[in-house]
């Protein structure tokens, strides 16, 4: 679960590219090709068929989030239950995929470890509840949304610090189908 | 009132150690005590090996020893060495008073065990006190194999009662929650031990969080909530035969369960769909529930008042968490906790007296006490940055909680007054939560 958790939270697999970068001894890492960006972001549609052959009754494309460049986890400023204005983009972003697929999600609350537990459970209840309302302004059916608080009870980072409380504090959009 | 006077005299000799930090080890069980911190000198006691007349070289358990870890656990007595005893009487003829008078040890315990039959032993001491050269309390009592060890705590509990006036807790249990890595996870699990750490099971292990267990008030029963499923559900375990019943799993948050004194009723958190944190009570033979808390903030971690009357609860209301009470019948509720930003998790000691309570003491989370018949003046009584879960010893004097050590939480307990501080050590992993049971009922 840890580094399931790891997988869908990109900043410590930043950090650790940024730590490998560091290591090469004075030789510098190139620049990525363009064109490995542009596989990892395109979406299926360019891919293969076109229009004219899915109308002609093409093949069915699983929707795999696993694969998908969306971060699936939004972070919150201590003590706070709003999403941050830059994260406003992201959360849309995940309201239109869950239109378009037809997915289900389930939105996994957390809490840093400060303070008591059951009330941390309130606070990452409120931080998922802060989320289902922004996708459901957006047109989500409650129906396809479920909470969970997990509290302080999953943490990501174990550091007694801001930085590990900052990853903590979070939500995590987990698709369920 | 013997036992008054005795501890009278004991307290006009004790010196006052500021800040007196003193490290000893005592490695009697898992959960041993390992750094004693009093601002009160332990008064010194001698207990004196217990004789032994049987079938075998020795009794199936050394008595005494388990009588003197309990004294010494509870930091007000300190038991000397065996070897510092000018004499080692089994029997109370044989006890000359001079020889504790010159040691300045405020009592004597002196014992015997006796096997009475296969699986049959008596199990008898006598307390005496050396200065006024009385005997304060003897008894003697059956036990079988399997029961020696609890036998052996309640003499600590009535030498303990009769030294200090105070109800021994040596008989009682603790249950607790641990978490270590296993594998991409943690491992969970749902503990019981004697509140010495001897006798630890595990009642449930899972890859999922287990939170807030609570004893019924007859110790046969423990609620929790588990996340097993990826959702919370609340759930009731009968400790003697580990079949459990779930009795909550609403959409959303089910949490924060605690008994009512007749053991019939839960007061539970449900947070519904929407998310709306409330305090609920529910039957728990017929599950109905009977909404509390209305208000849109955060309503959690509710506790019953000993007598019944009022759910004492966590609320952030007015900002930050805060308590509040209601009475169970219903009604407005009323905040009872005004000091600093942060009042989370009450609970009551038994007698009704106080109220303990996470508080944030100038950006540390620490354990504090208000004195609810003392216009709710309040102690800090711990000193971690990240203490939680207190929970009272039944005799109201003494509290459990969790503080940190390096990454793990381990369990220390305080007397409510804050004065003697102690932490018990563990095999290892993450301990947390843990809740001190009621009395045993014999």
């Amino acid at each position: 679960m840890a580094i399931d958790a790891l997988l869908k939270n990109p900043l410590p697999l930043a950090v650790a590219a940024l730590l490998l970068a560091g290591c090469g001894g004075g030789d510098t890492i190139p620049d990525p090709e363009p064109e490995d960006t542009m596989m990892g972001s395109d979406d299926t549609s360019s891919q293969g068929a076109g229009y004219d052959d899915v109308y002609g009754g093409g093949e069915t494309v699983d929707y795999d989030p696993s694969a998908d460049e969306l971060s699936t986890t939004i972070f919150f400023d201590f003590d706070s239950y709003e999403v941050r204005a830059e994260d406003a983009d992201l959360v849309n972003r995940h309201s239109i995929q869950i239109l378009d697929t037809g997915a289900s999600v389930r939105l996994e609350g957390h809490a840093d470890e400060r303070g008591s537990r059951e009330y941390n459970i309130g606070l990452g209840e409120r931080r998922a509840q802060a989320v289902r309302r922004m996708l459901m302004i957006q047109g989500v059916p409650a129906s396809r949304i479920s909470t969970v608080s997990f509290g302080e009870e999953r943490p990501v980072a174990y550091g007694s610090d801001e930085a590990s409380w900052a990853q903590n504090r979070r939500v995590e959009i987990n698709y369920t189908n | 009132m013997t036992n008054r006077t005795l501890l009278m005299r004991a307290t006009r000799r004790l010196a006052l150690i500021l800040a007196g930090l003193v490290a000893s080890t005592v490695a009697v069980a898992e959960l041993r005590v390992e750094i004693t911190e009093w601002n009160i000198e332990p008064a010194p006691i001698a207990v004196v090996d217990f004789g032994w007349s049987g079938n075998s070289a020795a009794p199936p358990l050394d008595v005494s020893s388990v009588i003197a870890a309990d004294l010494r656990r509870s930091g007000r007595f300190a038991p000397i060495d065996q070897s510092q005893m000018l004499s080692q009487p089994t029997r109370g003829a044989d006890v000359d008073f001079d020889d504790w008078r010159i040691l300045k040890v405020e009592a004597v315990v002196i014992g015997r065990v006796e096997q009475t039959g296969d699986n049959a032993y008596s199990v008898q001491f006598q307390l005496f006190d050396p200065f006024r050269g009385t005997q304060l309390v003897g008894y003697r009592m059956p036990a079988s194999r399997g029961t020696i060890r609890r036998v052996a705590h309640r003499a600590a509990d009535m030498i303990y009662e009769k030294l200090t006036g105070i109800k021994g807790v040596f008989a009682t249990r603790v249950t607790y929650v641990t978490a270590e890595q296993q594998g991409d996870g943690r491992l969970f699990k749902l503990i019981v031990a004697d509140q010495d750490g001897e006798n630890e099971y595990t009642i449930l292990e899972s890859r999922d969080p287990i939170m807030s267990p609570a004893w019924s008030p007859d110790s046969r029963q423990v609620a929790y909530v588990s996340f097993e499923g990826s959702r919370s559900s609340i759930w009731v375990q009968s400790l003697r035969t580990g079949n459990r019943i779930r009795v909550s799993s609403e959409p959303g948050v089910n949490g924060a369960p605690s008994f009512s004194p007749d053991g019939k009723q839960l007061v539970i958190t449900l947070g519904g769909a929407d998310g709306n944190l409330d305090i609920y009570v529910m039957d728990v033979a017929t599950k109905q529930k009977r909404r509390l808390t209305t208000h849109r903030a955060i309503d959690t971690e509710g506790t019953w008042s000993p007598d019944g009357r009022y759910i004492y609860f966590n609320s952030d209301r007015a900002g930050g968490p805060q308590v509040y009470r209601v009475p169970v019948s219903g009604g407005t509720p009323e905040r009872i906790t005004f000091e600093g930003s942060y009042n989370a998790r009450p609970r009551l000691s038994p007698d009704g007296k106080k109220l303990a309570v996470v508080h944030n003491d100038r950006g540390n989370f620490r354990i504090a006490v208000y004195d609810l018949q003392r216009d709710n003046q309040m102690v800090v009584v711990s000193a971690g940055r990240q203490d939680e879960s207190p929970s009272f010893a039944p005799n109201s004097d003494t509290l459990i909680y969790a503080t940190r050590q390096a990454r793990d939480g381990v369990l220390e307990t305080v007397t409510a007054d804050g004065l003697i501080r102690q932490r018990l050590e563990s095999r290892g992993g993450d301990v947390r939560e843990p809740v001190w049971s009621p009395f045993p009922r014999y």
